[in-house]
């Protein structure tokens, strides 16, 4: 298996060596000559207008996957809920299963059915897996990673998807390991390949910077993880007559739909001693669930400037977050942190105050939907990705914003 | 009767983005000029593999031998991090590496880590950093540890006990802290708020100076053309591109009453207010 360059075509323009993050690429007497660094991360091939750069060598043999079909979800709860990101990927995988012409399927691995169970019935639902044991009182992630291991061989959904949590992102991984699949991570969007009806998974790599495509080739199911709060989450009902059934199986009730996985219990043993979970109380950290973030930066000047941001997120129904330099500064604690080594996220609104916009924290809030930028220096990169920016001094107009907001009231 | 207990740090050398910049043009990645790094929580792992066999001998001294050995797999310039990491404090280091293993994905990456980690004897811990920076899946390390049967805690915060034995780990999830105890062998991976990473020491950087990393390829680890590198991995990317950025600035000017009107006014349309 090799990566080549075809001299006749190749015109040593420079574009590939240009877009190449992982110096492989040189361009000697006018042809481009690719050397032991290249990862085949493919970036070269897709910017080469001579379709000059080629892989070849690959095993292409590929293996009979009819046995596989459908569409799965796993849907994690928390609290005895299932969470939002479960309906977002519900949404999605609604879509997708109409595009193949397939089943949509979902499973549920928990100790007591959730208390929002039937919203799931929203949607075009074939059947739903329950896997319920007092095993799976605590999300951990062996006990899980077998059951939804057994869901899959038994049902062989061709599509298994799940949502990029912190919870999903270990026990996914896992799942994939033991069957011997591939699995893409916190993908940003899903599509069908109208022609080889294989799913097209895209993820962002180098902090959002660059975003790839990906497809599992020669395996079955074809998983992923699908970054929360993304996706959208269908809203309208289907129509289901009690009586009768739903929109798309009218023989079918809700409750026939749902087929309570037997396991043997025994041979779910967890590695895992929980000994406690400490929720934290006092301050909001769970960034990603906000619609609003107040961020705040170097400009602040020290930590009891962040009360100010506090009370503006307050207002907005939001949450405090933070660059870097403010976080190893002791101004806050790391999980308010935004960017390259702290969090992503994409809120409806990020308020950046006194962040200059180094491309670190760029790469952890630039899929926001409305940046507002508010910094003294007119020339911080921040502008250049806000949506409004104000230069001026923070520390007069958050307070006014904030009189403003409670003028209101 | 002295127990040997290893420790693996996995640590990769990703290029460094804080040098990127973006073409204001064509908004697509200036990549010239960047240096290569050691992916920035790897550093975390490194430290805590270096604290924890503090903490170790300090306990347990006597009867055990604890040995920080860093494994990397990637292109021979990788050499450069596995003798940063013997500078901060590593005891040995490893270096995987091999034209066969190119285009691995995460699969094909936790696999070949796999049958390295087999070939060293006595290993118990096994630290990674939780992401790297370039494939930002943070997958390698529960595939890792799913391959090797052995328990895994991801974003681990604190390691409040460790013994030759087991270890109590404290992890930060969305919105809590769930605190662990776990087994040995075990693995872990590691972010920013683990610990503090020291500087190198003047002795550990002469040894980074002359210590001899050897490298292991596919014939050292007992491993077919055909598992590993891209003919070994179950996905491939096919399209890699640059995201639409529709920045389109307004700047918000007049007195700071009147900017602070504009923005309330933004934020109601939103229905934020």
């Amino acid at each position: 298996m090799e990566i080549k360059v075809d001299v006749q075509k190749c015109t040593g323009c420079n574009i590939c060596k240009s877009v190449c993050m992982y110096d492989a690429i040189e361009i000697v007497d006018r042809k481009a000559l690719i050397n032991e660094n290249c990862i085949f991360c493919s970036a070269c091939i897709e910017s080469c207008k001579y379709d000059a750069i080629e892989i070849s060598g690959m095993e292409t043999v590929l293996k009979d996957f009819s046995d596989y079909k459908g569409v799965c979800v796993y849907l994690e709860t928390y609290d005895n809920k299932i969470i939002d990101v479960g309906f977002e990927l519900l949404s999605t995988a609604e879509m997708l299963a109409d595009k193949l012409n397939v089943s949509l399927s979902a499973v549920l691995v928990c100790s007591d059915e959730p208390g929002n169970l039937n919203e799931i019935f929203n949607f075009r639902l074939n059947k739903l897996y329950l896997v319920k044991s007092h095993v799976f009182e605590n999300n951990l992630d062996d006990v899980f990673a077998k059951a939804l291991v057994q869901v899959i061989n038994r049902y062989k959904p061709e599509i298994f998807l799940a949502g990029a949590t912190m919870f999903g992102r270990t026990l996914i991984p896992k799942v994939a390991a033991i069957i011997k699949t591939g699995l893409t991570a916190d993908c940003t969007a899903l599509s069908v390949d109208d022609d080889k009806k294989i799913l097209l998974q895209t993820r962002p790599t180098f902090g959002g910077n660059i975003l790839a495509t990906i497809v599992t080739k020669n395996s079955r199911p074809q998983m992923a993880t699908v970054r929360p709060h993304v996706m959208e989450i269908k809203t309208g009902k289907i129509k289901i007559d009690e009586k009768n059934g739903s929109e798309s199986n009218p023989s079918v009730n809700q409750k026939d739909r749902i087929e309570y996985v037997q396991f043997d219990q025994s041979k779910f043993k967890t590695k895992y001693k929980l000994i406690n979970i400490e929720k934290e109380t006092e301050e909001k950290i769970n960034l990603n669930d906000y619609d609003v973030i107040v961020s705040g930066g170097r400009g602040l000047g020290g930590s009891e400037k962040f009360a100010m941001l506090k009370e503006l997120a307050g207002l907005l129904g939001g949450v405090v977050g933070a660059s870097r330099a403010a976080v190893d500064a002791n101004w806050i604690s790391y999980p308010h942190q935004v960017g390259q080594t702290g969090k992503t996220v994409n809120p409806k609104v990020y308020i950046a105050v006194g962040i200059s916009g180094a491309i670190q924290h760029l790469a952890g809030m630039q899929t926001s939907d409305i940046v507002i930028a508010i910094n003294k220096d007119p020339s911080a990169p921040i502008f250049k990705v806000a949506n409004y920016g104000i230069v001026g001094d923070m520390f007069d107009i958050v307070p006014k914003l904030i009189s403003r907001i409670k003028s209101s009231k | 009767m002295i127990e040997k207990l290893k420790i693996i740090v996995c640590i990769k050398q990703v290029p460094g983005i804080m040098e990127i910049k973006i073409n204001p043009e064509t908004n697509t990645l200036i990549r010239e000029g960047i240096e290569n790094i050691i992916n920035p929580f790897d550093t975390y792992a490194i430290e805590e593999g270096v604290s924890l066999k503090e903490k170790l001998t300090a306990s347990e001294g006597g009867s055990l031998d604890v040995e920080v050995i860093a494994l990397s797999m990637g292109p021979p310039h990788s050499e450069a991090i596995l003798r940063e990491a013997i500078s901060l404090g590593i005891d040995n280091a490893i270096l995987l590496s091999d034209r066969a293993f190119a285009g691995s994905d995460t699969w094909a990456t936790s696999y070949t880590l796999s049958k390295a980690i087999k070939k060293i004897e006595g290993w118990k811990i096994i630290i990674l950093g939780k992401q790297t920076l370039d494939g930002d899946t943070g997958q390698v390390g529960p595939e890792l540890a799913q391959i090797l049967n052995i328990p895994f805690i991801g974003y681990a915060s604190k390691i409040t006990e460790i013994s030759s034995n087991k270890m109590i780990i404290k992890r930060l999830m969305e919105d809590r802290y769930e605190t662990f105890e776990i087994r040995l062998p075990a693995a872990i991976s590691v972010g920013k708020d683990i610990n503090i990473p020291r500087v190198p020491s003047l002795r550990g950087k002469m040894k980074s100076k002359s210590i001899v990393i050897p490298v292991w390829g596919i014939d050292q680890i007992d491993m077919d053309e055909k598992e590993c590198g891209l003919n070994g991995s179950y996905t491939q990317v096919i399209k890699i591109f640059s995201p639409e950025h529709k920045y389109e600035v307004k700047m918000v000017h007049g007195t700071p009453d009147e900017q602070v009107n504009e923005i309330y006014s933004k934020l109601k349309e939103l229905s934020i207010i």
